[in-house]
């Protein structure tokens, strides 16, 4: 079973989040959210494997939950 | 003119059992003349086994109801003798398309691979179907078949004893009382029998109304189903288009929770959507119009000791995905080879419990997908509607995201994985008819695979030889050859040079192996019909 790469992966991180921001210039609210939402798609695909899927929405909907005692 | 559905077809007549002076013990009765109990009673009797079919009604369900039928169901038709006639008079498509907005976004093809004798889907209004099950069950009976309709014969009271039911009837001319070893409920989605015997029907309701319209009238639409979502002559909902024979075309559209349901059946708010839709120059006159909303639910058990629940009586689905009629029909594939076994003496009572496995299995993977479905379909959150609409916008420019849309999955069989009337698999064999697997069809000499098999059990030998079993009643061997029919092949070898199958009435795989094996062999017939080893004299 292949892990999600949860450890430092990108090679300019300054630079993808300022083009992650880039895209989202001038856009209203909703417009953002549709773009995240078919932003997540894409990647989504790109990555296909189920597991690899699985550990990223676990690992995303982790970090709201409150932490253990 | 006068349409089928107007027309009496199984009149109320007086028969002796109500004349009895106790009484008449039948073999089977099946309760409803739907296509469900139809098909139930129409197997059963091709089987030999004497059936009575009671219906509160004498005639086929007007309107449309169910139009769309799915190879499955058509391949299960030719088996019960109405196959050709379906498809002759039906509108066979294999194409969809997907609307966004005011976009075109894509068009899909349910049946991209060749060699089947059925296509994916045809369109007919169940009436139709319903008529040419009842002209079958009148065939049967003039060949002397131990078959017969009783129209306007409803059931009023059950009674559960351990080796039969009990029914009280009425009629137009008052009640009597039948008994049936066994009785199977094909009586709908609001089942009086479920009702009577006080069982439970859960599930989950959806918030919604859609507007059913049956309209006639002369188009040029292609035959292909056509799906909306969010379009301009119904903002902020869905529509569905899709042909029927005699230019007969049923609209569907979504209409949200708070609506007066009364006022929006009537044609002068019906004729203006309409419109709206398809142009205010198309002339068309209404056939059937209705309003509905559904559930998505199942009965804990279909079968109940001697009460067998079939169809809409024992789950029940959105209409997205044309589950409801095509599973009703499966069940009762799966049901009456198995009943006849039992009534027999040639399986044990056992062998029924694996109809209630393998159909509950069959309706929670209805329910699943029909669920899936309308939640695509109709988003209840902000972010479901976020995220159902980037799909959309998505699909219309790359390939990937066009199975993400989900405008319906069209219903298949199941198979019946870890099923309990399998046998272990051979492995290197190809996936598609892995044991629990339907029997996907094939080309084979100048006719198809399928139309090959006998009515009971088949070993089906490919490339290989293969000895008349001993002792094994109700199994036929099938020799044939994979050579020049690469289709066979692929389906059915894999890498393998040959191979044999054990093929079920219903035509699932129950075990397969690359040689025959008589040992084996008679081990997987055994499970197949529910005798563990040694215990039971097949």
């Amino acid at each position: 079973m292949p892990d999600l790469n949860l450890k430092r992966n990108l090679a300019d991180p300054d630079r993808f989040y300022a083009n992650l921001m880039a895209i989202h210039d001038g856009l209203s609210k909703a417009e953002s959210d549709a773009l995240n939402a078919r932003l997540i798609l894409i990647m989504a695909n790109h990555i296909g494997d189920e597991s690899v899927l699985e550990q990223a929405l676990s690992a995303a909907a982790e970090v709201l939950r409150k932490p253990e005692i | 003119m006068t349409k089928i559905f107007e027309t009496p077809l199984y009149p109320y007549s007086r028969h002796p059992d109500q004349d009895a002076t106790s009484p008449v013990h039948h073999k089977v009765i099946v309760l409803g003349a739907g296509p469900v109990g139809l098909a139930a009673a129409i197997d059963l009797a091709q089987r030999g086994v004497p059936v009575v079919v009671l219906d509160e009604n004498d005639r086929v369900s007007s309107g449309s109801r169910a139009i769309c039928f799915s190879k499955r169901t058509l391949e299960i038709l030719d088996r019960l003798g109405c196959g050709d006639i379906a498809v002759e008079t039906g509108v066979t498509w294999n194409k969809g398309r997907v609307f966004f907005d005011e976009r075109d976004i894509f068009e899909f093809d349910l049946l991209p691979d060749e060699g089947h004798k059925r296509p994916a889907f045809i369109n007919l209004q169940q009436y139709y179907l319903e008529q040419f099950l009842v002209e079958r069950v009148q065939v049967l009976a003039a060949e002397g078949k131990p078959i017969e309709i009783r129209g306007r014969n409803r059931v009023e009271a059950i009674g559960r004893h351990r080796d039969h039911v009990r029914l009280q009837v009425e009629t137009p001319e008052g009640p009597y009382e039948l008994q049936a070893e066994w009785l199977i409920a094909c009586d709908g989605a609001n089942s009086p029998t479920r009702r009577m015997m006080g069982l439970d029907f859960v599930g989950r309701v959806f918030e919604d109304n859609f507007l059913i319209a049956d309209v006639v009238m002369k188009a040029d639409f292609p035959t292909e189903r056509w799906f909306w979502f969010d379009p301009p002559f119904n903002r902020g909902q869905s529509a569905l288009l899709h042909r029927q024979p005699d230019n007969v075309w049923r609209i569907d559209l979504q209409l949200g929770w708070d609506i007066d349901r009364e006022a929006e059946k009537q044609p002068e708010r019906v004729i203006p959507r309409l419109k709206a839709m398809l142009g205010e120059d198309v002339e068309f006159e209404l056939e059937w119009v209705s309003i509905y909303t559904f559930q998505c639910r199942r009965m804990e058990k279909f079968r109940h000791g001697r009460v067998i629940f079939a169809g809409d009586a024992a789950h029940q689905v959105s209409p997205f995905g044309a589950r409801g009629a095509n599973s009703g029909l499966q069940d009762t594939d799966n049901l009456c080879w198995k009943l006849a076994r039992v009534l027999d003496g040639a399986a044990p009572e056992t062998l029924l419990d694996s109809y209630d496995w393998e159909r509950v299995y069959g309706a929670d993977e209805n329910i699943m997908n029909s669920t899936r479905s309308t939640e695509f379909i109709t988003p209840k959150s902000e972010i479901s509607h976020l995220f159902r609409d980037a799909v959309l916008d998505l699909a219309a420019r790359h390939d990937f995201a066009r199975p993400i849309v989900n405008s319906g999955r069209l219903s298949v069989p199941c198979t019946y994985d870890d099923g309990p009337l399998n046998s272990e698999d051979c492995a290197d064999m190809p996936v598609c008819t892995r044991p629990g697997s339907p029997l996907p069809d094939a080309p084979l000499g100048d006719g198809w695979l399928l139309d090959a098999l006998g009515p009971d059990f088949t070993l089906l030998a490919i490339n290989t030889p293969c000895p008349e079993p001993a002792n094994l009643a109700g199994i036929q061997v099938l020799e044939i050859s994979a050579k020049d029919n690469p289709i066979l092949a692929k389906r059915y070898l894999g890498d393998l040079s040959g191979a044999l199958y054990l093929v079920r009435p219903d035509h699932h795989v129950a075990a397969r192996w690359p040689s025959h094996d008589e040992m084996a062999v008679k081990t997987a017939f055994r499970r197949a019909i529910a005798v563990q080893l040694g215990g039971w004299n097949a």
